[in-house]
């Protein structure tokens, strides 16, 4: 899977690394139950100004309702949220310094696109000339100045969610939340849209949180990911940080594809882990910081494009598994070969198809040998 | 062959439809144009029983109290059901909600026999315990009309403040408004359509009623639908058609109005 870092390089937005950094919004132990359902379980979390973060994950992960209790529109059973220094646990919505942008994009619709933009600002006492001015703003920045007068119903898809955007940026909020900003957009405006999206946030320089189930959406836009599962954060770390190096199984298959190997390790050396994997019967040598002991089940993760095939034996006997060709899928830039192992397993591999080819260097059924280097798995113990 | 008379078959259905539907009140129309003073026999046209209705202030005052009960009761309804309505949609599972539900509903079902007959009751108990109301007329078949509408006009509104997103209301919450201008700025205007309806409806159940008013009105208070019917037990006089056709007429302008501004609106919006 590609890592678009494009929107980010340029800029060293890694304030989570720097020490003196004060944390904008700072989550502390915040639960929210259901019923018998723990929507959220403790979760702990610190964002810094200027961060686009994401808080991804499947539905019902409880990513939304720890946006909606950002926003205030639900309360914690427990634990603390500080938003720019204030305890805001207990804040009523309309008194925090949030503004959020809703999926349903949430317009109103007896309002014009101008009156929408308008009513965070009326609701603060701004005068009349002030509005003006900064509905003129937001409209240039959304580019929807021809549409100003018209109502929510005469927009298209597209131009609705830049009203939101608009109307949720317009009171220069401290802090943004966006609850699946994109979800309602053709792919084609959605991929436009990310773009558009993050070069907002930097011009503006507001912290944006967002709510995702789309891992390319959140890997393409954020600073730094959040990945959720059943209430509780699993890793938290930069869009590289997450993909290659994910904490827990997972995550790793969250995240982009991911060939999976459950094994033992056998020993290590030299930053090297030995693990032998029954199942699939080889053995394996992966970099891994920490020393493990003999014995401790583990499993290894391996990411499609970070194997080679070839149709020799290679002369190594660790990190080879010998396999047959079942599938071929050809995307046009890359290739997506399913291996068969011999106890069935299917491997998936991935080839940069850097020739001009008219057919595959591989084909069905034929015998091929997998490879990788040490420092291309994962080790996970969870 | 077989399909001429299909299509005739066709044709008869609809016209008779349509016939049992209108020509009743067609008929009726036609006769209040009488000159004979029986309803049944023609005699020729004559304009004369709508001087005489005009002159006639025993069905003028009943009308106009009619007007002034549905009117009150209407506006009252739709207030006390909006609210009804939005404890029911919006505050979810709160402690005997079930029979807060059964209350608002128990009116529709009831007969209005049993409801006209157990608030007089009440309005009787009252008098004897506190002295109010004092006497039964307009102020006590108000009450008693809004027992009832308003459960009409609960069931209107919170369906359609079900419908509602209510991340709408939510975004006013976020965008710095209090719960109270929420409710009135957004809240309101997004089912402000559901609001007219069940006052329409409030004012047409009330208009109609005859049943209700008969049991808890006291001397000096006739609505309309009792003076008809009491008119009618002592023979139908025309002058009940030619009242009968004015309001034809304003409720087919009205409606012809509404249709003609929904259209109208309906194509702007499509247009835009």
């Amino acid at each position: 899977m590609p890592v678009a870092q494009g929107a980010r390089a340029s800029h060293n937005l890694e304030a989570w690394q720097d020490p003196k950094a004060r944390p904008i919004v700072q989550i502390e132990n915040v639960t929210k139950a259901f019923g018998p359902h723990y929507a959220v379980d403790g979760i702990s979390l610190d964002v810094y100004q200027g961060e686009f973060f994401s808080l991804l994950g499947a539905s019902g992960c409880g990513k939304t309702t720890l946006l909606r209790m950002l926003a205030g529109l639900e309360a914690p059973d427990a634990g603390r949220i500080i938003i720019d220094g204030t305890d805001s646990t207990l804040i009523p919505p309309y008194r925090r310094p949030v503004n959020m942008m809703f999926q349903s994009y949430a317009l109103f619709p007896h309002m014009t696109v101008e009156q929408n933009i308008a009513f965070g600002l009326k609701q603060e006492g701004a005068s009349k000339a002030q509005i003006k001015e900064r509905v003129g703003e937001m409209l240039r920045l959304v580019r929807l100045e021809p549409y100003a007068k018209r109502r929510p119903h005469q927009l298209s898809g597209g131009q609705r969610q830049r009203v939101a955007l608009a109307r949720s940026l317009a009171k220069h909020p401290r802090l943004l939340l966006l609850d699946e900003p994109l979800g309602a957009l053709d792919k084609k405006l959605r991929e436009h849209t990310q773009f558009e999206l993050v070069n907002i946030q930097e011009q503006l320089g507001t912290t944006f949180i967002m709510v995702t189930h789309d891992q390319e959406e959140a890997m393409t836009m954020s600073t730094r990911i959040a990945v959720m599962d059943e209430g509780r954060i699993l890793q938290v770390g930069s869009p590289s940080t997450i993909y290659e190096y994910p904490a827990t199984r997972y995550v790793a298959d969250f995240i982009g594809s991911v060939n999976l190997f459950d094994g033992r390790v056998t020993g290590s050396a030299d930053g090297l882990l030995f693990i032998h994997c029954d199942e699939v019967g080889a053995n394996m040598a992966i970099a891994h910081g920490e020393p493990l002991t003999a014995g401790t089940p583990v499993s290894v993760a391996l990411r499609p494009e970070k194997m080679v095939v070839s149709d020799v034996k290679p002369d190594k006997d660790a990190n080879v598994l010998r396999g047959i060709v079942s599938e071929i899928a050809y995307l046009g830039d890359v290739s997506i070969y399913h291996v068969e192992l011999p106890n069935k397993t299917l491997v998936h591999v991935q080839l940069t198809n850097l020739a001009r080819l008219t057919s595959s260097p591989l084909t069905w059924e034929q015998d091929v040998w997998l490879t990788w280097e040490p420092e291309n798995g994962v080790v996970l113990q969870s | 062959m077989v399909r001429g008379w299909r299509s005739f078959v066709l044709f008869s259905v609809l016209a008779f439809g349509y016939a049992f539907l209108y020509v009743p009140i067609f008929s009726l129309i036609v006769y209040s144009f009488n000159e004979s003073r029986l309803v049944t026999v023609w005699a020729g046209f004559s304009t004369k029983w709508y001087g005489a209705l005009l002159e006639n202030d025993q069905i003028l005052s009943a009308a106009w109290l009619s007007l002034k009960i549905a009117v009150m009761n209407a506006t009252g309804a739709v207030i006390l059901g909006t609210l009804a309505g939005l404890v029911l949609a919006r505050f979810g599972r709160f402690r005997a909600r079930t029979a807060f539900t059964t209350l608002i509903t128990a009116p529709l079902v009831m007969p209005e026999v049993i409801t006209g007959l157990s608030l007089l009751m009440l309005f009787v108990a009252m008098q004897n315990l506190i002295g109010w109301p004092e006497a039964r007329g307009m102020t006590t078949i108000t009450i008693a009309h809004l027992t009832f509408s308003m459960a009409y006009v609960t069931v209107v509104i919170q369906s359609r403040l079900s419908q509602m997103d209510v991340s709408i209301e939510e975004a006013a919450l976020d965008l710095g408004a209090r719960p109270a201008k929420v409710f009135f700025v957004i809240t309101v205007p997004v089912i402000a359509p559901a609001l007219v309806a069940g006052w329409l409806l409030a004012f047409t159940l009330s208009l109609d009623d005859l049943v209700i008013a008969s049991f808890v009105s006291g001397p000096g208070a006739s609505t309309l639908p009792m003076v008809v019917y009491s008119s009618v037990r002592l023979g139908v006089s025309p002058q009940i058609n030619a009242l009968a056709t004015i309001i034809v007429c304003i409720v087919t302008v009205a409606i012809v109005v509404a249709g003609f501004i929904m259209h109208r609106q309906e194509k702007q919006r499509l247009n835009a």
